[in-house]
């Protein structure tokens, strides 16, 4: 391995993390204000990109960064107080449920108004072409670009969570929510602000993400699985262990995918080298791009075995 | 029952209620391919029996102990693998399993497959068991792909189910025997898994539900309780998996071990009832319905079906067994008599409602869909035109009317049903003072 392909293959997988984290960061949030955890939170992912590719179509791309999202919170928000809740009442499993359902109804709904194949989501120009170039391999603007902004909103909901009156009052509510309460705050309004912020948080990776990437109706479910292993992984409820685990999936995932040793390549050479008639051969020669679909369900699976609380977590449930 | 050491008399009643309910139970697999003879009606007959047993494996999670798992397909797919390759090795004669037994061993595996995963998902409990379980869920469908060897890749694993000595002059190749093998297997199970919520474990698990801390304080560990649970789940969903394939005759791993398979065994469980034991039954049975004879008729029908979840899961969270109960409990106390004008009314609103909303869809889907073929939608007997904005008008004010109507008619049901309760509580009270 070379060392330009090492650095480019980084900064695409901290590109790709950072992406991750925008989505596990609302979740994260919605979760540890909540407990709900928001089943359709890449439908809402999905919900951006789609949302942002008509907008833009009409106002130009800098419009719909900003107006995409918001739309996207607003929706969560009349989801939250129309149809969650109602099922709070009855505990963590029906809201859930609630929210599954609403992922089958997004994903029809998106099929039915955009349809089934993939839409033209383009970059604008502002983001087309590399940013720079290493040793020959180009690093693309539109990546960057997606550092840029996550970043930017990292550190915006840590200044608006500790440092602004609303911030102080979601922390109050998260442990105290009766005593809140009873100082006159209504904290169902808060609980509505925070999922339709998370789910603006990932109207906004949509936007971002689906120019980037692909915009089709099967996006929702590819970073579905993922993100819950990113927020198990991370620790259930904290923020800064997603943002950790974000980074370390990222960035394994995009090196593993450009990788095509297996086993049976390495040892071939050596004394111990695996022969195709060999009984476990057809383990040994998977290349590390083959599984490199598996890799976040395999360290999902060895964290809950070696330290169940996740990397940064504290809880123990 | 008395035992012969016990030195005082004691005696149980027979339970009537139970008898009959088994027996027409019985009686229903057993008429059913009797009455509904054309070979659509048997197809979706012995579907209904294997996904009977594999929904209510589910509701031991679900139900019983309020696990959600979003995996269960894993353990219903790899039972069928299982079986499918043993069907195969006792075609060649390498291993002497009669095909009736096949079930039996597809259970084995899902047991063998629960007791492996079970371990890891089984350390938590609530929602991050269900992120867990959806995490092996993904492990085991993007796996099985890269070993298309055991798999069978894309195109999955084929066999012919009929092979070896007839049993019983049974030879298995005609679709109704199919069905009864099915069926005697579906009756066996639904048995032991109703049997299974009386025992020890069973209790303890349903206390594992509802407070798992006092739970712990008894003395119990909880983790081994919902161990144990998961493992019997993946029994019986192993031997659904096993019937799947006998029915099938082919297993592929893109379809039979995917999280839409998983998901779909959640939603209809829960469609269902998942608290009482006989609502996936129910569940099962709209399961099939829908994916045979609503996707016929609607390509919007994963719309129709989210739809339907979403109201179920905020409106009646117990599902079509707890209205079907709740309606009981009116009957018994001879009350049922007052509701069906309401009943009427909602019913004939809602109607109006759906088929407003199934033409505006069905007009948007024609649009995306078969815009070449015309304008024209055939539409229950009537033809929409996409064009005139005349349908369209129509089409919403068919649903803003039904929609408006509907909700008068639920406040007024409402306040009904509610008198209705309020009077049956005050007869309990006076059945209990007498």
């Amino acid at each position: 391995m070379t060392s330009e392909f090492a650095t480019i293959q980084l900064l695409n997988g901290v590109s790709y993390g950072l992406l991750l984290f925008m989505l596990s960061s609302g979740l994260t949030l919605i979760f540890s204000m909540m407990g709900v955890l928001n089943f359709a939170h890449t439908s809402f992912y999905m919900l951006g990109a789609y949302l942002a590719y008509t907008i833009s179509g009409v106002v130009g791309f800098w419009p719909a960064l900003v107006i995409a999202p918001l739309v996207v919170g607003g929706l969560g928000a009349v989801f939250e107080r129309y149809s969650l809740r109602k099922v709070h009442k009855w505990g963590h499993v029906p809201e859930l449920l609630v929210t599954f359902g609403l992922s089958y109804l997004i994903l029809e709904l998106v099929q039915l108004i955009w349809g089934r194949s993939t839409v033209p989501y383009g970059l604008p120009v502002q983001l087309q072409g590399p940013l720079f170039t290493l040793y020959g391999t180009q690093f693309p603007k539109s990546r960057s670009f997606i550092m840029l902004v996550s970043l930017v909103m990292l550190a915006s909901v840590w200044l608006l969570l500790t440092r602004t009156r609303i911030g102080l009052l979601i922390q109050a509510a998260l442990t105290h929510p009766h005593m809140v309460e009873a100082l006159g705050h209504n904290v169902p309004r808060v609980f509505m602000l925070v999922f339709g912020g998370g789910c603006a948080l990932a109207g906004l990776a949509g936007v971002i993400g689906g120019n980037t990437y692909v915009t089709e109706p099967a996006m929702a479910g590819s970073v579905g699985s993922i993100i819950f292993v990113v927020v198990v992984v991370g620790g259930m409820g904290s923020l800064a262990g997603a943002f950790l685990a974000s980074l370390l999936i990222g960035v394994v995932q995009t090196f593993a995918v450009a990788l095509d040793h297996s086993m049976a390549s390495v040892l071939k050479d050596t004394a111990m080298a695996i022969t195709p008639d060999s009984f476990i051969y057809p383990l040994a020669s998977l290349t590390i791009s083959q599984v490199a679909p598996i890799l976040p369900y395999l360290f999902l699976v060895l964290i809950l075995i070696f330290r169940p609380k996740g990397l940064l977590g504290t809880r123990e449930d | 029952m008395a035992g012969n050491n016990k030195a005082f008399y004691s005696f149980e009643p027979i339970n009537v209620g139970r008898y009959v309910i088994w027996s027409l139970f019985a009686l229903v697999l057993a008429v059913a391919p009797l009455l509904f003879t054309s070979s659509l009606a048997l197809t979706m007959l012995s579907q209904i029996g294997y996904l009977i047993i594999i929904l209510l494996s589910y509701n031991i999670l679900l139900g019983q102990g309020g696990m959600l798992s979003f995996g269960h397909a894993v353990y219903v797919g790899l039972g069928s693998f299982v079986a499918i390759h043993a069907m195969n090795l006792a075609a060649k004669g390498a291993i002497p399993v009669p095909l009736v037994l096949i079930p039996v061993v597809g259970g084995l595996a899902g047991m063998f497959f629960a007791a492996l995963f079970g371990f890891v998902t089984t350390k938590k409990s609530g929602t991050t068991f269900a992120m867990i379980t959806l995490g092996i869920g993904e492990l085991v469908a993007s796996m099985a792909l890269m070993f298309p060897g055991f798999f069978g890749g894309e195109g999955g694993i084929t066999t012919n189910r009929v092979y070896g000595a007839k049993f019983l002059g049974l030879d298995f190749g005609p679709q109704i025997q199919v069905y009864y093998l099915v069926a005697v297997y579906c009756f066996l199970c639904t048995a032991g898994m109703y049997a299974f919520t009386g025992t020890p474990l069973g209790r303890i698990l349903n206390a594992v539900r509802d407070n798992p801390e006092r739970v712990e304080f008894v003395g119990y560990n909880t983790q081994r309780v919902r161990y144990l649970a998961f493992i019997v789940a993946g029994f019986f969903a192993g031997i659904g998996g096993g019937l799947a394939a006998i029915n099938f005759e082919i297993v592929n791993a893109v379809d039979s071990l995917s999280g839409i398979r998983s998901g779909g065994y959640l939603l209809f469980a829960f469609l269902g009832g998942a608290v009482f034991f006989f609502g996936p039954i129910i569940g099962a049975v709209l399961l099939v319905f829908a994916s045979i004879l609503l996707s016929e008729l609607s390509k919007a029908w994963l719309l129709y079906l989210g739809l339907a979840f979403l109201f179920m899961v905020m409106y009646a969270p117990g599902g079509v067994a707890s209205l079907i109960m709740m309606n009981l409990r009116v009957a018994h106390f001879g009350k049922l008599r007052r509701l069906w004008v309401s009943y009427l009314a909602l019913a004939g609103t809602a109607l109006a409602m759906v088929l407003g909303l199934a033409a505006v869809v069905e007009m948007i889907y024609h649009i995306q869909l078969n815009s070449a073929l015309g304008p024209v939608v055939p539409f229950m007997g009537a033809k929409l035109n996409t064009q005139s904005p005349d349908t369209w008008v129509g089409a919403v004010f068919v649903v803003l009317t039904g929609a408006g109507l509907f909700e008068v008619t639920r406040r007024g049901f409402k306040q009904q049903w509610d008198m209705i309760q309020e009077d049956i509580e005050r007869e309990i009270k006076r059945r209990e003072a007498a």
